[in-house]
């Protein structure tokens, strides 16, 4: 299997990180006037390194993910790859996005993971098929290798995009709620498994999410947004020994997210670690929209 | 094809047929209206019967005629149509790279479309002459605009996550349009193909008939006007029938293929 080309992963502490985020300010125009979506926001992600960006719907961090990856031009700041600043989309940032036709239809899942591999890295059709039928199998593809994408659900079509994206070996992976889409058990197993793909490879990624647990399991960092306008409101370290539900660092960890995210922490917080994280914070979310 | 996996799970029913003997019954059905009304009328100079067609079609068909006229037929059809889609495409394309494109189909499409091809034959015969150009011109005409139509209609239907997905992985330009945005967009491109090679059809019959007179080559249009003035009924009718049979023809071999080959095996059928 080819690891990553010396470029795009050098050691850590050598040259520019594999993404800087510069006083990054996002705007754009509606009819009601200029919607402010992110603001002044800055931050680095060292080699290696996980970062999640978790927030509540509207905090601008799926909006951050799309300028990094090329798709939006910031209105002020700058967005560095490598120290060169991004200006377009490109394969050194593969995204993996929440939605399930972010695969070519008319490709089977060995077709659109090889299709990536010739435009992303110029092989030939045959190596890069024979890279496609491995990436399949190791995300738990390869009886659907020749499958075409309307035949799969939805959890075996992000498999097949995440194998997209990390067969291209990307200087930074860009995953924008992959899982919000699935349902709670196959999220939970996708987590578990992105995660080993991770430490695995060493890949350097962005990872946005709303679900609190998920930050904590996936992200090596995570920073907390804000919303209205997005901005970046705390920053935690998650210790390897607060990366597995149910253990009690990962309880403190996860209590304390949600009371930076919800302010003083009403009584029900209390409780409220015994229960699904998520499915509170959604409640809340709603609630502090309404009043 | 889910039809028949239908009927396979359900229990056998005593009296299932399938789409395609479906459709020979009706064929067969209505050729036995056509052939008894034909009878009862009595009057071959208005409507020949069914069988005097057949006749005559088979006896035009050996004779030479028929085939000659038909292979003139399709080689300016096919002519104007290849130049439709090619022009199409083209214009198909600029829309889809840039918004001044994109207004320029706007507007032509909104313009042409409505306007018969038949009503361009004047202008074609000043510029053309009467001959095989001004009929490839009007064929043109009734292909390129509806094509144009539904190529970009399917083009601004991708979803804008695929289209994302297919920046991110280095498609630009060119390889965009021809790696993402036409296979995405191949349902609305058959559908258009199917629409413009109807119109092209029809526009050529009848723009042979009407100045087909001095064609030294004429098609099937002009076979059937001949036919008429010379009150051969039966051989009117032998050109008709052989109008539909090409359509048919082209409908079940070309285009349902293509389809079952492509959209439908991708799960993109609209």
């Amino acid at each position: 299997m080819g690891r990553l080309p010396p470029q795009n992963q050098p050691a850590a502490g050598d040259g520019p990180p594999p993404l800087a985020v510069e006083h990054v300010t996002l705007r754009y125009q509606t009819d009601a006037g200029t919607v402010t979506a992110v603001e002044d926001v800055s931050f680095t992600i060292d080699a290696g390194e996980r970062l999640a960006l978790l927030g509540p719907s509207g905090c601008g961090k799926s909006t951050l993910l799309r300028a990094v990856a090329g798709f939006l031009k910031t209105s002020s700041g700058e967005i560095r790859l490598h120290g060169a600043p991004v200006r377009a989309p490109g394969p050194d940032r593969m995204v993996v996005f929440q939605e399930f036709d972010q695969l070519l239809p008319w490709r089977t899942v060995a077709g659109n993971i090889a299709f990536a591999l010739r435009r992303a890295r110029g092989l030939g059709r045959a190596e890069s098929f024979e890279r496609a039928r491995d990436w399949a199998g190791r995300v738990g593809l390869g009886g659907f290798a020749d499958a075409y994408p309307h035949t799969l659900s939805g959890g075996m079509k992000q498999r097949c995009a995440i194998a997209r994206a990390f067969a291209v070996q990307p200087a930074i992976l860009l995953m924008d709620e992959p899982f919000a889409a699935l349902d709670a058990l196959s999220r939970r197993r996708m987590q578990d498994e992105l995660l080993a793909l991770c430490e695995e490879t060493g890949a350097t990624c962005l990872f946005v999410t709303h679900a609190i647990d998920e930050a904590l399991h996936v992200g090596t960092r995570v920073l907390v947004m804000t919303p209205h306008p997005g901005r970046i409101g705390a920053e935690y370290a998650v210790p390897d020994a607060a990366r597995q539900r149910g253990t009690p660092d990962f309880g403190r960890l996860e209590m304390e997210i949600q009371q930076r995210i919800f302010g003083a922490a009403l009584p029900e917080a209390k409780t409220a670690a015994s229960l699904p994280a998520r499915t509170d914070a959604h409640h809340r979310v709603e609630v502090t929209h309404n009043v | 094809m889910s039809e028949s996996t239908l009927s396979t799970s359900a229990r056998p029913a005593p009296f299932t047929v399938g789409p395609r003997a479906r459709r020979l019954v009706i064929l067969v059905g209505l050729a036995l209206i056509w052939e008894s009304y034909a009878r009862w009328l009595g009057n071959s100079l208005l409507l020949p019967s069914f069988l005097e067609t057949l006749v005559a079609l088979w006896e035009n068909l050996r004779n030479g005629e028929l085939p000659e006229r038909v292979r003139a037929s399709l080689g300016i059809l096919l002519t104007g149509y290849g130049i439709g889609i090619g022009l199409a495409a083209i214009i198909t394309a600029l829309a889809a790279l840039s918004r001044w494109g994109e207004s320029l189909l706007g507007l032509l499409t909104a313009m042409f479309n409505p306007l018969p091809a038949i009503a361009l034959l004047p202008v074609a015969l000043l510029w053309f002459g009467v001959g095989a150009s001004s009929l490839v011109f009007v064929i043109v005409h009734s292909v390129l605009w509806p094509l144009a139509l539904a190529c970009h209609a399917g083009f601004r239907a991708v979803p804008p996550t695929l289209r994302m997905a297919g920046r991110n992985i280095g498609l630009t330009g060119p390889s965009y349009v021809v790696g993402l945005l036409i296979p995405a967009a191949l349902p609305s491109i058959l559908s258009g193909l199917r629409l413009g090679w109807a119109f092209a059809w029809r526009t050529l019959i009848a723009a042979e008939m009407v100045f087909g007179a001095s064609a030294r080559e004429g098609g099937l249009g002009w076979f059937i006007f001949v036919n008429r003035s010379q009150l051969e009924t039966a051989n009117v009718f032998a050109g008709l029938l052989t109008v539909i049979l090409i359509g048919l023809a082209v409908e079940s071999l070309v285009f349902a293929t293509l389809n079952r080959l492509t959209v439908q095996r991708w799960g993109q059928e609209a």
